[in-house]
């Protein structure tokens, strides 16, 4: 009973619940039938979520105003940059990848620049970085359609058992990041940061430095996250990395980290993730039309952040 | 109703005349704060045209109480009288109706709005065209009255003001009136963020506010203060009242006596008598900024080094300096030879992070050395705060809770926890015993002397020049410059005001 209290009192735990309730909506409504399947394709979908979805989590949770627009930009370039480096050959997948995290480590720092340099708030210096990125990735990338190399495309949708390979290390990563947020003095810093940057600074934290670091990391995942996603959708695009403007978010706020900064945790994201896959595929499978299905997205985001506000107000 | 406080309270009727004139009346207040009991049944009272002093440590209820005065907290039992009408429904908004004002311990002032802005708050009943201009004028008129050459704008910022102005404005917000009346103003450590001047100014005005007939509870860590201008002192301890009586009828001692922890003064007074240490390697050297002649502020191991003068005159400013001349590998014109740790004193803004443990909150200083490879071995933090919490006596059961479950003064002990249990060689403290009671004090003040006698730094500015007492030098700061370097021996209260006031050094 103390542990189910203990488990209860978790921020991330809600995600879950979420997600188990949409999935138990779903099976009812088809009689039981494809719920296996239902996991596995949600499972392959979530982990592009929770890529960026974590790194999204560290700068939010760098505090009020700290948030990265640029990651779709970001998806796309690096994901046109993926597959132009592998050009379809398998023995340069490795090369392809490390250019793409290369490039989307350079969109971050580039961010932080311009962030620390000019003093410009950081939801403006990303949104104007992602328009500058989105130019370079439209004259970079015209007329381009790589397919990715046939053994990059197969290692995306590899499963075992019904459980897609990149799931389980995108598991691995996401225990790292935990691992990193709690116990690392960089993750303790990042905490301290969202708390009072002015009291992290007199507490001897390097500020410049570990916000630096986060813009980055956020870049680095937004890059890793777009030669995935050509991958497993055979190609790239500028637009692949459209619905993760949104969804970066929300996984965060849904997740159960604080839009207010210093709260933060990563599992929430990993539940979050889940559960908006699985409402997209409970929506479609009632048969409710696209419109329907962005305004429900969009009144459950407000619904969580309603509810979560409301706890912090408590304290 | 009870019939004890009859007894207990004799004194203090005698005093206020007929206990119908009671302004606000409190019999058998409890409060609980989950397993803490913070109010025991308490009965206290205020009359009209009486200031009461209330006294006590840290914790000892005194917050609690002036909450439930002030309408923000409701006691779980007992009842509450305002000119002995019974209030069953008492709030904020009924306090104000009634005329009853509060100024709390932790500033309040919204941070991003102008004074004149901040004024408006509390009175809606400035609208229309131009209500900025009334706030303004308001506001103003009440900073001329209690401040003299107080040299604050309405229209300035509040995040903008030094916090010593920040608690004027507050205070003075406080005896502004328009639609509501004013009878009682509550003034929780009013005098905690100014330096003597300010302080003299604010409570010279506090004696005439009681001579017009209205009522003031002041509470104050600085006795002096109290005994000085209060008609009647309360004292608190462990949630109850211990004692109510003219304040004719007390000195220092018996404050002290009665508050617990008689011991510590005696033992301050033999102890002050310190040596002159020898003198250890140069840690630090500074100029303000502003600082046109050849005056500097020089540091060695083992040394500390009191900031004096008029509140905001720089002293922050040159901390700072230090601070941040130390975290930059750039030269800056500032030497500084050894790790720095800054104990804030404006905790809510520079010290506390509201979110986590006690243990947390004392370790983020010290992360690198609690690791244990890669990792931060949670063992070793907590082993950290218990060290901490046995030494400096932070009164929690578990250093796990939130830092917010801690009283202030206790809040404070954290911070200096935090930079103590550090590497730091030198330690700046930047007048970190606001709000802070008299035993804390001086178990602070036996552990900055004996750091100091382990070779650390200290340099310490504080707007209570009895602190000054604890220091081997004394810079005395003016509008930004050093314009005076005092030894010990020439140290006095006098001497320092007559520098902070004469034109050069």
């Amino acid at each position: 009973m103390a542990s189910l209290r203990l488990l209860l009192a978790k921020p991330w735990i809600w995600s879950f619940i979420g997600a188990l309730l949409v999935w138990l909506a779903t099976i009812t409504f088809t009689g039981g039938y494809g719920g296996g399947g239902m996991i596995t394709a949600a499972l392959s979908l979530a982990v592009f979520t929770v890529i960026v979805g974590v790194g999204q989590m560290f700068v939010i949770t760098l505090g009020p105003g700290n948030v990265d627009l640029s990651l779709p930009a970001n998806i796309g370039l690096a994901s046109a940059v993926a597959m132009k480096v592998m050009d379809g050959n398998d023995s340069m997948i490795a090369v392809g990848l490390l250019a793409a995290l290369a490039c989307g480590m350079a969109i971050g720092a580039a961010n932080y620049l311009l962030i620390w340099a000019l003093r410009i708030p950081p939801i403006i210096a990303t949104l104007s970085a992602s328009f500058i990125i989105q130019s370079i990735d439209i004259s970079y990338g015209r007329g381009l359609q790589i397919k990715p190399p046939p053994g990059f495309a197969s290692f995306t949708n590899w499963q075992i058992l019904g459980i897609p390979v990149l799931a389980i290390l995108t598991v691995l990563f996401s225990i790292g990041a935990a691992i990193a947020l709690q116990r690392m003095i960089y993750g303790r810093s990042v905490l301290a940061i969202g708390q009072n940057i002015r009291a992290a600074w007199l507490a001897g934290v390097n500020v410049g430095r570990i916000r630096f670091l986060t813009y980055t990391l956020s870049g680095a995942l937004g890059g890793l996250d777009g030669a995935l996603l050509a991958g497993y959708f055979r190609g790239a695009n500028v637009d692949i990395g459209n619905e993760y403007l949104l969804a970066s978010i929300a996984v965060v706020v849904i997740g159960g980290t604080s839009v207010a900064g210093g709260k933060a945790n990563v599992p929430g994201v990993w539940g979050a993730a889940l559960f908006l896959v699985l409402l997209l595929t409970m929506l479609n499978t009632f048969g409710v039309s696209a419109g329907v299905r962005l305004l429900l997205t969009g009144l459950i985001i407000v619904g969580v952040i309603t509810a979560a506000g409301g706890q912090t107000a408590l304290r | 109703m009870p019939n004890a406080d009859i007894v207990r309270l004799d004194g203090a009727e005698k005093h206020s005349g007929a206990a119908n004139m009671d302004i606000i009346r409190l019999d058998g207040a409890e409060k609980h704060f989950g397993a803490v009991r913070a109010l025991a049944g308490v009965d206290f009272h205020v009359g009209s045209g009486e200031c009461v002093g209330l006294v006590g440590h840290n914790g000892a209820g005194k917050s609690t109480l002036m909450h439930m005065v002030a309408g923000t907290l409701i006691p779980e039992s007992g009842q509450i009288a305002v000119r002995s009408r019974v209030e069953d429904n008492y709030s904020v908004p009924r306090a104000q109706q009634l005329g009853i004002r509060c100024v709390f311990q932790e500033l309040s002032l919204c941070p991003n709005l102008s004074v004149a802005e901040n004024t408006r708050i509390n009175h809606p009943a400035l609208r229309g065209l131009g209500w900025r201009r009334k706030a303004a004028d308001l506001i103003t008129a009440k900073l001329d009255e209690i401040f003299p050459d107080h040299s604050i704008s309405a229209a300035d910022i509040a995040s903008d003001l030094s916090i010593g102005k920040r608690q004027m404005v507050e205070v003075a917000r406080a005896f502004t009136v328009t639609q509501d009346p004013l009878e009682l103003v509550i003034l929780d450590e009013p005098t905690s963020s100014l330096d003597a001047h300010t302080a003299g100014q604010l409570l010279a005005f506090v004696r005439r506010f009681v001579a017009g007939g209205k009522s003031c509870i002041l509470i104050s860590h600085v006795l002096g203060e109290v005994l000085g201008n209060a008609d009647r002192i309360v004292v608190m301890r462990d949630g109850k009242v211990v004692a109510s009586d003219a304040a004719k009828a007390f000195d220092r001692d018996r404050l002290v006596t009665t508050m617990g922890g008689a011991e510590a003064r005696e033992k301050i007074a033999a102890e002050i008598a310190i040596q002159k240490p020898e003198t250890g390697p140069l840690r630090v050297r500074a100029r303000p900024a502003r600082q046109q002649d050849g005056n500097e502020l020089v540091a060695h191991a083992g040394e500390i080094i009191g900031l004096a003068g008029l509140a905001g005159h720089g002293q922050t400013d040159l901390l700072l300096a230090i601070f941040a001349a130390a975290a930059a590998r750039a030269k800056t014109g500032i030497e500084v030879t050894a790790p720095v740790a800054l104990v804030a004193g404006d905790r809510q803004s520079d010290g506390i992070f509201p979110q986590w443990s006690i243990a947390q909150n004392i370790g983020i200083r010290s992360l690198a050395r609690l690791r244990n490879g890669l990792l931060i071995s949670p063992q070793r933090e907590a082993e950290l705060a218990d060290f901490w919490q046995k030494k400096i006596g932070i009164r929690t059961p578990d250093m796990n809770n939130n830092i917010f479950s801690l009283s202030g003064g206790n809040q404070q002990k954290v911070l200096f926890a935090r930079a103590l249990g550090s590497d730091a060689k030198i330690v700046l403290m930047d007048d970190p015993m606001r709000g802070v009671d008299i035993g804390t004090k001086l178990e602070v003040y036996d552990l900055v002397r004996e750091e100091a006698g382990r070779g650390r730094t200290f340099l310490w500015y504080t707007t209570e020049t009895e602190e000054l007492d604890n220091c081997h030098h004394i810079y005395v700061f003016k509008n930004g410059r050093i314009v005076a370097k005092l030894g010990r021996d020439e140290l006095t209260e006098e001497k320092i005001i007559q520098s902070s006031f004469g034109d050069a050094a």
